[in-house]
């Protein structure tokens, strides 16, 4: 079997691109069989023959009734990385959507949006702490990492906030 | 409770599918069905509606058989009584469509 890697980087705000770009590689015949660290591993396959998604989800929620559930609907487990967790489905099988309203679309950006927040909180609070030590020179990096998150955070609430003004008008 | 209640379509069906007892998977292939493949419940929105309409006392699982893995879950009581009040609220909906659609054309 065909094999490729590729090495590649996104932000977790910008876990939709990243979706589309691993859907755009099924569509040419490339789909997802393994994943790493800004590393995803690709098996030759029909043009097409597979969806991919992925979704955030804490490993408790792993083997659950959910996943379960996604499993007997026809989607393939791949691989986890960290807190994000990647299925695919043969397209034969019928449309792989993890999620078909808003109001479940807008839970799942909120769970993104509150890990993302303690992360920036952490950084912050080790930062500020870390300036007042002078043996601690590194105190900056954890202060640019909180800013950088509370960006990601802004950027997902941006999507949320394009979600709910969807909601006003339909489901 | 003065505010009607409005129910999306997909706790519409879920709860309609839950008349008679049913898991999850069950619930998708029959809303599908229903609906003439219209209406796919994503895996990700029916469990957190399950959760949601349990929470609710809608609907309530039933205890689960030996040598299954599977949570089944019923419409309660009250959410019968949700799903008929939504019933009449969708045919003064059509009614009233129809009625001055019909009237346009």
């Amino acid at each position: 079997m065909e094999r490729k890697t590729i090495r590649k980087w996104f932000w977790a705000w910008d876990f939709d691109k990243e979706e589309e770009w691993l859907e755009n590689m099924a569509r040419n015949g490339w789909v997802l069989d393994g994943v790493g660290f800004c590393t995803y591993h690709f098996i030759k396959s029909e043009p097409g023959e597979y969806s991919v998604r992925l979704q955030y989800l804490p490993i408790a929620e792993e083997n659950t009734d959910y996943t379960n559930l996604l499993e007997e609907s026809g989607a393939e487990r791949v691989g986890r990385m960290v807190q994000w967790v990647y299925y695919r489905k043969k397209t034969a099988d019928g449309p792989f959507q993890l999620f078909s309203d808003l109001d479940s679309r807008i839970t799942h950006l909120d769970k993104i949006a509150k890990l993302m927040l303690i992360v920036a909180g952490a950084n912050l609070l080790i930062g500020v702490v870390n300036s007042y030590n002078p043996s601690i020179s590194l105190g900056w990096i954890n202060l640019l990492v909180a800013s950088l998150v509370t960006y990601g955070i802004g950027r997902i609430h941006g999507k949320k906030e394009t979600l709910e003004k969807e909601r006003l008008f339909r489901e | 409770m003065n505010e009607t209640l409005v129910l999306t379509e997909s706790t519409y069906y879920i709860l309609l599918s839950l008349v008679t007892p049913q898991h999850g998977y069950g619930i998708m292939q029959q809303t599908e069905q229903m609906s003439a493949g219209r209406v796919r419940l994503a895996a990700g929105t029916l469990y957190g509606a399950l959760n949601a309409l349990c929470d609710k006392g809608w609907i309530i699982q039933l205890p689960i058989e030996d040598g299954s893995r599977k949570k089944q879950y019923k419409l309660t009581d009250k959410g019968l009584q949700v799903l008929n009040g939504e019933l009449d609220r969708l045919r003064q909906l059509v009614a009233n469509g129809e009625a001055i659609l019909k009237e346009e054309v």
